[in-house]
């Protein structure tokens, strides 16, 4: 979701009785739910593919950022730029926290980044969606930091450390916004009626990039096998997908604002909401860099880190500067 | 009178935390490294705080119902009272955070002034401020040395701002009848009293950052008693959107 269509690099998974000594070991840790530490010994392909989810969801978070980083300074009260600033400095926390987990697998946060200012990593999909009026900063607290807490629960119990440590750590803070954002749209649906038309409006272009954030259906996709079997993915994206919308759904119903889905209904049978059919061909085209924002995201990420090439550079030869003179006083003495 | 004293007095204490935390928060997700970004984020958080805490209070001596979110977003370009400074354009990371050390320093002496402040609310709010406050001015003092002591292009960069933002520092010094007054009175601080720390604090730093303080003396006035420059009208059009087109409504 945060990271979506994660490529393990394998494929078919291999059953136990395939695997090398080491491996085999490896995967009775993880099916004894015994967690794999960075110093630990694991495949090449786990180590990949640890490195790929964790940085998409670092990027997520860091590109997360500008959506919301586009109403702080049109914020209407000064409580709530408060708890959008508050918000804003946790997701770059959560970057700079997840980035540091992926560091524990081998990379440097500069090559991963690198990665994301190139192109060659991607970040969620749901962030290259615009911010147009200001219930879409409820909306996203309320919809993306809830769909991101569906994904990132389960993930507090998966087999890597360190990463199991930061999911526990940023899901705390992203219920928080969570329940933040569904205050703000419930104060707009109960103002007003431009502010009620506004979080309907709002509800209406989130929801379905929102349901997006789970990925495609991934039954028969070797890639989810293969990380369900590592246990860096714990529920498949339907599932998600379903408890998603049930959770939603009534609270939508809750706020007073309808759920942009003529086919969405409760099924008695299932215990779940059915719901209309996802349009996946947009999904590949914001995923392959043709949403409505993602020139503008990663072009301000780009400048943003060429323009702050200079001081970069001036604080590495300040540090540099600093060790010569402790050189030649320590020889002085 | 004693009263719309004080009243415009905790405004300008207000007024220019905001107008400063607006700045930062334009740079959000725009920052030089992912440190900056946070570190940005956080002081405009702590800004908008303080913004609050002497709002309100301006609000409640006033006596004429106006909130912080009434002082904030329906008070025009005039009214708003923030040193010429704080409103000055974000320019490049060098000019914001020159900008921020220049204000850190004289605030942190503001701040440490009305601590003492015969006014008990006056006194919390300063002594909580000033915690924030203190780090402020420690990174941004600790920033200074570094970029002026840096490489060629760092140092004139932060020379240049330096130059440029010089000329909006005097007014932060210059009391009015309004400071005057409250200053006898031991509520507020007279702020030319603190003119020799504040400069005795900029060029230690400078030394060390081997930036030259500027030779000019002309210095801009006028912040303080709302007439502004340029940019303010626009920092507040954006500011103040929401409130203007929708009047009556509840955030
Ligand atoms: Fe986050
Ligand atoms: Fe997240
Ligand atoms: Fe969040």
């Amino acid at each position: 979701m945060y990271a979506q269509m994660v490529d393990t690099g394998v494929k078919r998974v291999q059953g136990l009785d395939e695997m090398s000594a080491e491996e085999r070991a490896f995967q009775e840790r993880i099916d004894a739910g015994i967690k794999i530490e960075a110093k630990d010994w694991m495949p090449e392909g786990y180590r990949r593919t640890l490195i790929r989810q964790i940085s998409q969801h670092a990027h997520s978070e860091i590109v997360g950022q500008l959506p919301e980083g586009n109403w702080v300074t049109r914020a209407p009260s000064l409580k709530r730029k408060a708890i959008l600033l508050a918000k804003i400095q946790d997701e770059a926390g959560h970057g700079l926290y997840l980035y540091s987990a992926a560091e524990t697998l081998g990379v440097t946060r500069d090559q991963v980044y690198a990665d994301l200012l190139s192109g060659k990593v991607k970040y969620s999909s749901i962030f290259n969606y615009p911010t147009t009026n200001w219930a879409d900063i409820g909306t996203v607290g309320w919809l993306v930091d809830g769909a991101a807490i569906m994904n990132q629960i389960p993930l507090c119990r998966c087999s890597y450390g360190p990463y199991s440590r930061a999911m526990v750590r940023v899901c705390k803070e992203e219920s928080f916004h969570q329940r933040q954002g569904y205050d703000l749209v419930m104060t707009m649906a109960r103002g007003t009626p431009e502010q009620k038309q506004m979080a309907q409006d709002a509800l209406n272009r989130w929801w379905w990039p929102a349901l997006m954030m789970f990925g495609p259906p991934d039954s028969d996709s070797v890639h989810s096998a293969q990380s369900m079997q590592w246990k860096i993915k714990i529920l498949s994206n339907d599932e998600l997908r379903q408890k998603f919308v049930d959770q939603t759904v009534p609270q939508a119903e809750y706020l007073g604002l309808t759920v942009p889905d003529p086919e969405l209904k409760w099924n008695e049978d299932t215990g779940h909401y059915d719901f209309g059919e996802i349009d996946w061909e947009e999904f590949r085209q914001v995923v392959a860099g043709n949403g409505p924002c993602n020139r503008d995201r990663l072009r301000t990420r780009v400048k943003a880190w060429d323009d702050g090439a200079w001081f970069r550079d001036a604080l590495l030869a300040h540090a540099e500067k600093k060790s010569e003179r402790q050189v030649a006083a320590a020889k002085a003495a | 009178m004693l009263l719309d004293d004080k009243s415009v007095y905790l405004m300008r204490l207000g007024d220019n935390a905001l107008v400063l935390s607006q700045r930062l928060s334009e740079w959000c997700g725009k920052g030089p490294a992912f440190e900056e970004d946070m570190a940005l984020t956080n002081i405009a958080l702590d800004l908008i705080g303080q913004a609050r805490m002497w709002l309100s209070y301006a609000g409640e001596v006033e006596g004429r119902g106006r909130d912080e979110d009434a002082l904030a977003f329906r008070r025009d370009s005039h009214e708003f009272t923030n040193l010429l400074l704080v409103e000055q354009p974000n320019g490049d990371y060098a000019q914001t955070l020159v900008r921020q050390f220049f204000f850190d320093a004289w605030h942190q002496l503001v701040l440490e002034a009305l601590r003492r402040s015969s006014d008990d609310r006056i006194a919390d709010i300063a002594a909580k401020a000033i915690k924030e406050v203190a780090y402020h001015l420690r990174r941004s003092s600790d920033l200074v040395v570094r970029l002026g002591d840096g490489s060629a292009e760092s140092r004139r960069r932060m020379q240049d701002a330096v130059d440029e933002l010089w000329m909006f520092t005097g007014e932060m010094f210059n009391a009015d009848e309004t400071e005057e007054l409250l200053g006898a009175q031991g509520l507020a601080c007279d702020p030319s009293t603190l003119m020799d720390a504040w400069l005795a604090m900029v060029s230690e730093v400078f030394a060390e950052a081997t930036l030259e303080l500027p030779a000019g003396e002309w210095m801009q006035k006028g912040g303080k008693q709302g007439r502004h420059g340029e940019h303010l009208g626009l920092l507040l059009a954006e500011m103040q959107f929401l409130q203007r087109a929708y009047p009556g409504a509840t955030w």
